[in-house]
């Protein structure tokens, strides 16, 4: 096998599928991508070369600023939703009873699709038949507002089921990463005195350190470009009010028919998704590495 | 060692594999083409194949669905070398597949496609073929006037109509009885109805203003009844501004409508849908909406009897002082068969254009219950009364205004349908509303 490995030629055989694969569907699109975004192109005939047009109406144009005001604010929202991701995966590893049924529990909404989640939630907020609203009017709320209708409101509506979409993804990473702490640490701690809080703060959270640092990028770039459980919900509406940088590429490009400009709006997300992700990095930088010992 | 050999073996054997599958599909996809090329050089004798694309799946459009099938069988067994190849997409799916596909130059060769705004850049893109052979045809004083028009550009006719809707108020006898409520005839007394209905708890009027152009509708008509049919569609062509002051005392209307929660809570967050059973479940009193509409009044026997029986129209009320005619409806076609520019079988893919709109008009109107863009005789065919009241409706519109959103290009109809919304939510004045429209209109795209 070694034989084989270091065989130059076998070497490339291997990666060369997966290779083509993702230049085709990933590489060679984002550059097209940047492309059409300095054209102006209505996705039919020929793609006419203007320059960097659209990325300055792309400045100017509020609509867009808007969407990207509400990424910031899911990206912000699912950095803080960690926490409590965290917390709960804290609890479930230590040794509490019927751990294992409640990991399942916390884990079912990632096996369902978006569509799914968003048709369930659609019901959930339904503003006359939902079982939210019918719950607060049997409290006595008398006229609970209708929340995937009011613009205040719609997008932290939004942000409860991606928060619960989630759930069991990160909080199976961070269940694994605690688990993998060593318990001779733990018990090393105990017998030292300190209390569970102690523990968690001062020996499980700096060991699971590095974990966090990917799921924070995970969480804030997938956030940035979030579109699906959106799209289905409210389609960016009413009037943009959940309107996210995905889906206002999407509606620009095969709604509005602007090819040229959805592009820019892609490329421009693109990027910054990428100075978001090297920021966190940057930020979460430590020079010592942990070692379990 | 031996068993590292087999991994190995494995991995190769797998890749192995992948390729050849790889290759077998490549090769399926030359055959086809070679096919179809040769059938559109040799026009008789030679296997044709003409791929349709369309857009009534079976669980949506049962009706419709049924009458594709019934129409292509036939076609197939009078033309035994045409083989016609379907694909069938959802309403929204279908319209993003056309455009994908159009982008890399492959339309099916015959498709369904919308009137005015939608379809002009694929015609501007030289992707659909003027059909106008086949309306001096067999087909010639088949169409309901002004159907075909709404498909013609720079003098060519692009796509044929096979759908003709207008837009009626469907109300719910059952509940305008028990509050003792008369069918509204002017504006005045239309609000009455809305108040009597809000005061007693129900909600007045289904509206699932998600997908924008539901609220259009009711724009459009109160813009028809206060401003008048001309002030309105030429304010949406740009020859007029929509700062015109009946056509933002219409934008005022619909806001004082909101106030008076004349439409179903939390509308803005609605689906046309959801909007549509709040409506059949008998929990909302009316409902604006297309002819398209009426199987679900009618014949669908998933739908109650008792809540069809209990179904009627109006037409939207006048308004007093108003320049609008009562006769005058918002409508226009529905959607037509283009046939694609690029087709290696035009000549075949017309001809079943042909067959499908001749068949289509006779079977459509018992089958689907919808109302074709073909000349029907009601008189000789048992149909439901409420469509044929509708129907005779149509017939002595003294005009009927397209869509909006269908009339307008892209870019502004996204304008129109976002600041509906707006104006509905009250994010947007309606002078602000106005001055968006003129903007949107005026930039030409």
């Amino acid at each position: 096998m070694n034989k084989v490995m270091s065989n130059k030629k076998i070497i490339a055989l291997y990666v060369l599928p997966a290779l083509l694969l993702i230049l085709a569907v990933v590489y060679i699109p984002i550059i097209l991508t940047g492309y059409y975004g300095l054209t102006k192109w209505n996705g039919i005939g020929s793609p006419d070369y203007i320059g960097f047009d659209n990325y300055a109406a792309l400045l100017k144009d509020t609509a867009f600023w808007n969407s990207a005001w509400h990424s910031l604010l899911l990206a912000l929202f699912s950095g803080l939703s960690l926490i409590l991701y965290l917390a709960i995966a804290m609890v479930l590893a230590s040794k509490i009873k019927g751990a294992n049924l409640f990991r399942k529990i916390y884990l079912i909404p990632m096996l369902l699709s978006s569509v799914a989640i968003a048709q369930l939630w659609l019901r959930i907020y339904h503003p006359t038949n939902g079982i939210l609203n019918s719950l607060l009017e049997s409290i006595g709320f008398d006229n609970p507002p209708a929340w995937l209708a009011e613009p205040k409101l719609v997008l932290f509506a939004l942000f409860i089921p991606i928060l619960w979409q989630y759930a069991g993804f990160y909080i199976l990473i961070y269940y694994a990463a605690l688990k993998n702490i060593p318990a001779s640490l733990e018990e090393a701690a105990k017998i030292d005195g300190a209390n569970a809080l102690q523990i968690a703060w001062k020996i499980k959270l700096p060991l699971a350190m590095e974990v966090i640092k990917v799921t924070i990028v995970l969480a804030v770039v997938g956030s940035l470009k979030y579109f699906d459980l959106i799209y289905v919900m409210t389609n960016g509406g009413p009037n943009g009010a959940s309107e996210v940088m995905a889906s206002y590429m999407y509606s620009e490009a095969f709604k509005s028919y602007d090819f040229g400009y959805g592009s820019a709006v892609g490329f421009f997300l693109l990027v910054f998704c990428l100075v978001a992700t090297w920021l966190i990095r940057k930020l979460t930088a430590t020079k010592d590495t942990i070692q379990y010992s | 060692m031996f068993k590292k050999k087999w991994t190995t073996l494995m991995l190769t054997l797998c890749l192995a594999i992948i390729a050849a599958g790889c290759g077998n599909n490549a090769n399926n996809g030359g055959a086809d083409t070679n096919g179809a090329a040769n059938g559109g050089s040799n026009e008789s004798g030679n296997k044709v194949t003409v791929n349709f694309m369309h857009l009534w799946p079976e669980g949506v459009s049962a009706g419709q669905n049924k009458i594709v099938n019934q129409i292509i069988e036939a076609y197939q067994t009078d033309n035994p070398n045409v083989t016609i190849k379907q694909e069938v997409l959802d309403n929204e799916q279908y319209k993003n597949k056309l455009k994908v596909l159009s982008a890399s130059n492959q339309l099916p060769d015959v498709g369904v496609t919308w009137a005015a705004g939608f379809m002009q850049p694929y015609v501007e893109g030289n992707l659909f073929t003027p059909v106008d052979d086949l309306l001096s045809g067999e087909l010639n004083g088949k169409f309901v006037a002004g159907t075909t028009e709404a498909y013609a550009m720079n003098g060519k006719t692009y796509a044929l109509p096979l759908e003709f809707n207008i837009a009626p108020v469907y109300y719910n006898k059952a509940i305008f009885e028990q509050y003792g409520l008369e069918v509204p005839q002017t504006y005045e007394q239309f609000k009455t109805v809305v108040k009597t209905l809000t005061d007693n708890g129900v909600a007045p009027i289904a509206l699932g203003n998600k997908d924008r152009w539901t609220g259009s509708l009711w724009y459009m008509y109160l813009a028809d009844r206060i401003a008048g049919q001309e002030t309105l569609a030429k304010a949406i062509t740009g020859e007029a501004s929509f700062t015109d002051a009946g056509l933002v005392k219409a934008a005022e209307e619909v806001q004082a409508l909101v106030d008076g929660n004349a439409f179903v809570k939390g509308f803005n967050g609605l689906s046309n849908e959801e909007a549509k059973s709040e409506f059949l479940n008998g929990k909302a009193a009316m409902f604006l909406m297309g002819t398209w509409e009426l199987p679900n009044f009618t014949t669908n026997e998933d739908i109650p009897q008792e809540f069809r029986d209990s179904v009627g129209f109006f037409k939207f009320p006048t308004v007093d002082g108003g320049k609008g005619n009562i006769d005058s409806w918002v409508g226009g076609p529905g959607v037509g068969l283009f046939v694609s520019e690029n087709s290696e079988v035009k000549e075949e893919a017309k001809k079943f254009v042909e067959y499908f709109v001749t068949k289509w008009g006779e079977q459509s109107v018992t089958g689907a219950g919808v109302i074709p863009a073909t000349k029907v005789d009601t008189a000789t065919l048992e149909l439901p009364q409420l469509y044929i009241d509708l129907f005779n409706e149509m017939n002595k519109a003294s005009s009927i205004t397209l869509f909006a959103d269908v009339q307008m290009k892209a870019d502004a109809a996204e304008t129109h349908l976002n600041q509906i919304q707006a104006l509905f939510g009250k994010a947007a004045t309606p002078d602000l509303f106005a001055g968006e429209h003129d903007k949107a209109i005026s930039a030409g795209k």
